[in-house]
């Protein structure tokens, strides 16, 4: 293992569907309490990457290791352990319409904790006052707005009190308003629960404001990567193309 | 042959193969489902709430629908059969025939027609909705199993709901059959219902049960696969639909052959 003390790693990844080849080889490590961007155009493979880190897309070629164990062709049964630690929030939220606010924050625990019911209320408040939403238990996913679903997504994430989340477009069609308070919360669940968090955007405002290392995917290969700090300065050229915004220079193959 | 010829029938065989290929893959993918439902059945406790709110769902907001087709099929068999009897002199044994096919074929298969295309679209649209809003991820994400979760209850609420909507359609199509021998035939009712019990055994009318526990299973299994499968957005979720209701439709007439084939063996 080249870094012993990733939480993630991902060695070497190939991922096609059907005919079209999305990721080419990707390598990446996590570690330990950082958060972690993942920056490409749309179609770069980004939320791909991300959804390997829990098994729920498998690789062609090359290995997924989590908390030090490879998890590359693991059954689902052995993935449950690792998809209560780490917590993932989807791009569109992906809250169950059917299930009200309170159902949606409860059901992971009623699938993994063997507590009685005020116990289950009292975690579901913890979590919605943790996103800023006291108070919409009863209210349904559609009542909602889109920023609002958002925070639910997280504080359904939060609910098992994960060691990781990863975060696949966080503030995509969200006003910068609540661009701004996602990117607060990121920092603040990093800060006081030291949740290591993976972040995949397209933004680059919410990559500088909240990362501590950035790769850029490009083609389905890690081009670059580095601390913010470096990455922001850097001379790569596909990095500067990103950073001014050259049109599709993270995007996917002519 | 020349080249040029030679093109489009390559193309032509490489569709051909790509669907082959495709079915293929989707009758292992299918089984691979049917297994995992019942692996689940077996690891976790039986989902009682969840299968009485599919019940619901599926059993209860059928009936309407069912009990006015097995209406009027058991009118129109009536008309056909007092007609075709006419000719041999035998009017009066319209309820025999009505009864026996009822009982045998038409009253479970065409309760699992209409149940399969309002149930299976219905769960189809569910569960490709839910997949392509990524809701099947979110599920699997947070260590949930969603053939737990979503197949399992519908299986089983399918397959308890079946029998007992088609118990119902063969009542009323005999009804049906009934009024109309009465308004048309003028056959008393009271020698209709005679000649059913005479002629329609109770190996007839379990014939005919029997068959639609796995009618039900299918038509869930099928809405559940092609949900579950569904993929390309909103454009994606009215595909798959249109896909399940035609796969479920064509799947019951199948298996109807080889269930009926069977019990005759047995």
């Amino acid at each position: 293992m080249s870094e012993p003390q990733a939480l993630i790693e991902l060695a070497g990844v190939e991922k096609s569907f059907g005919r079209l080849q999305v990721l080419r080889g990707v390598d990446l490590a996590i570690r330990p309490g950082e958060t972690f961007t993942i920056l490409g155009g749309s179609g770069s493979g980004k939320s791909v990457c991300l959804k390997h880190m829990i098994g729920l897309l498998r690789a062609d070629r090359g290995a997924v290791r989590v908390f030090g164990e490879e998890i590359t062709h693991a059954p689902e049964s052995r993935l449950i352990p690792i998809r209560t630690a780490i917590a993932m929030i989807f791009q569109s939220a992906a809250l169950f319409d059917s299930l009200s606010s309170y159902e949606n924050v409860a059901y992971p625990l009623r699938e993994h904790r063997d507590w009685d019911e005020a116990r289950v209320a009292a975690r579901v408040a913890e979590c919605l006052a943790a996103v800023g939403l006291e108070g919409i238990e009863r209210k349904m996913p559609a009542e909602l707005s889109g920023g609002m679903r958002k925070r639910l997504g997280v504080a359904r994430g939060i609910a098992l009190e994960p060691r990781a989340i990863l975060y696949d477009e966080p503030t995509t069609g969200l006003d910068p308003a609540n661009q701004r308070r996602i990117a607060e919360l990121i920092c603040s669940l990093q800060q006081k629960h030291g949740i290591t968090s993976v972040v995949v955007t397209h933004e680059l405002e919410l990559c500088f404001s909240v990362s501590d290392r950035v790769a850029l995917l490009k083609q389905g290969r890690i081009a670059a990567q580095g601390s913010a700090e470096s990455m922001q300065h850097s001379d790569h050229p596909d990095v500067r193309a990103f950073l001014s915004g050259e049109r599709d220079a993270a995007g996917p193959e002519p | 042959m020349s080249a040029p010829d030679e093109r489009p029938r390559r193309r032509v065989l490489e569709e051909v193969g790509d669907q082959a290929l495709g079915l293929l893959d989707a009758s292992g993918e299918f089984a691979l489902l049917v297994v995992a439902t019942a692996r689940a059945a077996l690891r976790s406790r039986f989902p009682a709430l969840e299968v009485l709110r599919q019940l619901e769902a599926i059993g209860a907001r059928s009936t309407t629908i069912v009990l006015i087709t097995a209406l009027f099929t058991g009118m129109v068999l009536a008309l056909q059969t007092g007609i075709a009897l006419a000719r041999f002199g035998a009017k009066p044994y319209v309820g025999s025939v009505v009864g026996l096919s009822l009982a045998r074929e038409l009253g479970p298969v065409l309760t699992a027609l209409m149940v399969g295309g309002r149930v299976g679209a219905g769960i189809t649209a569910e569960l490709g909705s839910m997949r392509v809003t990524e809701q099947i991820d979110a599920i699997r994400s947070m260590g949930a199993d969603p053939v737990q979760k979503l197949v399992l209850p519908r299986v089983l609420a399918a397959t308890l709901a079946l029998p007992i909507l088609t118990v119902l359609a063969n009542v009323l199509g005999i009804v049906g059959g009934m009024l109309l021998a009465q308004a048309q035939f003028s056959i008393d009712p009271s020698f209709y219902l005679q000649t059913i019990t005479s002629t329609v055994q109770m190996d007839d009318f379990v014939s005919g049960i029997f068959k639609t526990f796995f009618f039900g299973a299918l038509i869930a299994w099928v809405g559940c696969f092609a949900g579950l499968r569904t993929t390309g957005g909103t454009v994606g979720v009215g595909r798959a639909t249109t896909r399940a209701v035609v796969g479920a439709s064509i799947g019951i007439l199948i298996v109807d052959f080889f269930l009926t084939q069977l019990w005759v063996l047995l």
